[in-house]
Formats: structure tokens, sequence, C-alpha cells
């Protein structure tokens, strides 16, 4: 898919919580003696959500995009742990980063493709030329019910991207493609606290399919192969489905391993693939494709091609770094853990 | 409940963004906004000011007995921040263990959640500080 006008990135920017509880704690207090899937995974201090690491990630694309706020014709954030059922938390960041009123709001759901299709359509947006600037946010504070295996990368974090002219931009998107299907791998019914998933059906009819065929259709349709991408960066649940997956396309570690967030800070749902994007966007240099490909249950993916433009250098560093929020890392215990993410029933 | 909605409907510009005023004749900044300069006793409409974030610590104090809707985050550690343009702001700090809170401490605003209305009521967000990150 191409716009009628040329797009890009004009500001980027991330968020990840300062607290780690690495896998191998949780595998202990379960009594697993087998391998973990990752090193730890960030979890959301006591007084976060996923409206308040939207909104950082927010802040820092802005400052990243030195634009006035209110010229942003659209707030939208992608998640699957919105603070309310019924009320926007896109109306709040938008109120916050001083986007409001004129502007559309509205929060999405697509599991962990919520935030990607946020930037899909703001790409739409801003290409039909109805708004200068949107804003596409993917965060969470990602669930696994305890005991589960889903329980050592469910993660909290985000990303947000501020679309707008490719004139402007810090890397241009050459073209995207979305590919989804009724696949039910993983969900969440309206009043229960913890998703349930299809164990082994999550990867090769859902994770796999989706992914190889965004990246493999969006790339045969720019004619290009992945020796014409500096970096990729999947979706990641773990660290071996991105990895195998990446492999399969034609891409080798040198081209993945900067994106690939998840052994340090887990599995951040709607942030996952923004968010291991923010992380090649911080060391990018200008001329340098990368080929972004998101996953989220349901099921479906999101593809993008971007280039870099002369832009980005000057950019990088103007906010923290995705490095920046790993390396501020506190680690907890199991019990500080259920504390902070209220697994613990009052009543 | 109805009252309490309103209230904090009122003060989203400073709690979001910690937006306070600029005295047209002395020029002191203001947080939160007053109807009279504090500097000066003016008493004119002051414009707004966009206020930058950050700031240090001027004194703080850890809460152990906390107050209804705050019992997530206790205990925690409340601190008069001085804010570089001038004003004394009282929040609580983040992100950091209340015994590393020292007198001095370089700190930026950040948006959080401030309580919670039980299960079914309203999410107040607003400004805490934490201990200031570099930008890269």
């Amino acid at each position: 898919m191409k716009t009628a006008q040329n797009v890009g990135i004009v500001g980027y920017g991330s968020y990840i919580p300062c607290y780690r509880i690495p896998a191998r704690v949780i595998a202990q207090v379960w009594g697993n003696p087998g391998g973990v899937p990752i090193k730890e995974k960030a979890v959301a201090g006591p007084d976060e959500d996923t409206m308040t690491i939207g909104l950082e990630a927010s802040r820092n694309a802005l400052i990243r995009a030195n634009i006035d706020p209110q010229k942003i014709g659209a707030v939208w954030v992608g998640s699957e742990s919105h603070p309310y059922a019924v009320k926007p938390t896109s109306t709040i960041i938008a109120e916050a980063i001083g986007a409001t009123p004129a502007t559309t709001a509205a929060d999405w759901q697509f599991a962990c493709k919520a935030g990607s299709e946020t930037v899909q359509a703001a790409i739409g947006f801003v290409g039909s030329g109805m708004v200068p600037y949107a804003l596409g946010v993917g965060a969470d504070t990602a669930q696994g019910r305890p005991g589960d295996a889903l329980e050592y990368t469910a993660a909290s974090g985000g990303a947000a991207y501020i679309i707008g002219s490719a004139e402007e931009s810090l890397a241009t998107v050459e073209a995207s493609f979305s590919y989804v299907t009724d696949t039910p791998d993983f969900w969440r019914r309206p009043t229960t606290h913890y998703p349930s998933h299809g164990q082994r059906f999550t990867g090769e009819p859902a994770y796999f399919t989706h992914v190889l065929a965004a990246a493999e259709i969006l790339m045969s349709e720019l004619d290009y192969k992945a020796h014409d991408f500096a970096h990729v960066v999947l979706h990641q649940p773990n660290a071996k489905f991105p990895e195998r997956a990446a492999t399969t396309l034609g891409f080798e570690k040198s081209q993945w391993e900067t994106g690939l967030l998840s052994p340090m800070v887990g599995n951040t749902y709607a942030g996952a693939s923004l968010l291991g994007l923010t992380a090649i966007l911080d060391i990018a240099k200008p001329g340098e494709r990368v080929l972004c490909v998101s996953f989220g249950s349901g099921a479906g993916s999101d593809a993008f091609a971007l280039q870099m433009t002369e832009r980005i250098s000057e950019r990088q560093t103007v906010a923290p770094t995705t490095q920046a929020y790993i390396n501020r890392r506190v680690e907890i215990d199991y019990a500080t853990y259920t504390r902070y993410r209220q697994k613990l029933q009052m009543h | 409940m109805s009252t309490q909605i309103a209230r904090h409907w009122r003060l989203n510009s400073q709690r979001y963004q910690l937006v306070g005023e600029v005295c047209p004749n002395c020029s002191g900044k203001i947080f939160p906004p007053r109807d009279v300069c504090p500097h000066c006793a003016d008493k004119e409409r002051q414009p707004d000011y966009q206020f930058s974030g950050k700031g240090e610590v001027y004194s703080h104090s850890t809460v152990y007995k906390v107050p209804e809707g705050y019992e997530e985050a206790a205990p925690y550690t409340v601190a008069l921040v001085k804010l570089d343009e001038g004003p004394l702001v009282t929040a609580q700090l983040t992100d950091v263990a209340n015994e590393a809170v020292n007198i001095g401490m370089p700190v930026e605003m950040v948006t959080r959640k401030l309580k919670t209305q039980g299960d079914e009521g309203l999410i107040v967000y607003g400004y805490k500080f934490r201990p200031q990150m570099v930008a890269s």
C-alpha cells in the first residue's frame, strides 16, 4: 500500500518502566526446572498504566518532531490494557501533550497489533491530506496468569510515532502492507483479567503465517530482498519466534539484533515491534532501510518499509533513547511484582 | 463524586502539563495559578506559563499512613520540589527508593496515577517527580 502523498515518521519516542523481574525468579516460584524464554521483563510500577506509558513515549516523540502539538490531527492509542473499559486513553494523552481540542482521538484494540494499526491508519490519514500530523501509540501493561507460560514474558512498555510529510521526516514510509485472517490463537473475554491462548496453535497458523506473509508480500511488491534492509524488527513475544521468522525471510543476526528487545524487556504486546523499531531508529544512519512487521493475535500483521533521511542523526539523542530506558533498571522479587501488578485479591 | 469530577477536570492543564502563570508586573513565575501574585501582590490577570518540569528536591518526608485512594503507592515520599523557574511544588516522588532521596537531588516531572477512586471510580492522573534522566 502506498499513499497519495509521501509520508514518514517525523518523531518517535519510547518508554519502558524501570522495574525488572528476571524470568529465573518466576521459574523458581513455580518450580520450573527447564529453560526460560527471556532473561527478564519490564514491570510497570504501581502508579503506571498504559496511559502513563503512552504519554511519556508521546512526549518523547513530540520532542523529536519539534512541532506544534495543535497541528496533530489524530491521537490514536492501541493497547489491550486500556485503563478504562469505557473512556478513551487517547483523550488523556491528547490533552496532556496539548493536542486538544481540534483533533480526532480513539482507542484501538487488536491484541499485539493494536499499536501498529494506529500507525498504519496514521499513514493513510496524513497521506490523504486530511491532517498534517497524526500520532500513533502502542503501549501495554500486559498481564500473564500466574504460573502460565505467558507470565515469563508479559511485560510493560510502549512507543509512539508522529506521522507527517516525507519532506519533514526522519524516516520515510516507502510502502506498507497488512494481512489479517480470523485465527483464534489468543483472546480475553470482556470481564476476565487474564487472557487465554491456544498453546502451540499460537505458532505456525498464527505468528509465523501472518508475519511471514505480510513481510514477503511487502518485500515482493517493492522488489526488495533481505539484503536491501540494514535492520529488521518483528513482533517479539519471546526471542525464539522473531529469530526463526527473520531467518526464514533471509535475514541475518546482525540485521535483527538491534531491534530484538524481548530478551531484556519481555513482550510489551501492542508496544513490542514498535518499541524494537525505536531502538533501531536511535542508531540508524541516513539512507538505511528498515523492515518492521507486527503481529496481533486474532490474527494479523502490519508490515512497513522505511528509509532513513538525513534528519535522523540530529534527532536521535534529543530525547531519552530506548537503550537509556533499558539501562534504567531496578530488579524486583516476585512478591513486589505481585503487589505492583495487583495480583493479590483483597476481597 | 460529581463535585470531585469537576474539581479534577478543572485542574487538567496544571496537573498534566504543569501550566502555571507569569506575573505581568514582576515577571515572577507562579505555580499553582492564583489570583494575586505571591511575589509582588499584583492582581492583574496573569498569562499562562509552561514550566519545564525540571527542579530539585528542597525537602522531603515519607508517608506510611496514607489517605484513602493512595494505598497502592504506600509508603511513598512527598517532596517540596524547587522548580528551575522558582516556585516550590509539593508532589510525590516516583521511580526512586524512599531511602535514596536526598535534598538537592535533580528531579523531573512525569505524569502518573495519583489515586484511583475504587474499582468503579475515576483514575486521577497528575504530576509526580522522578530522578532526572539524561537525554540519551
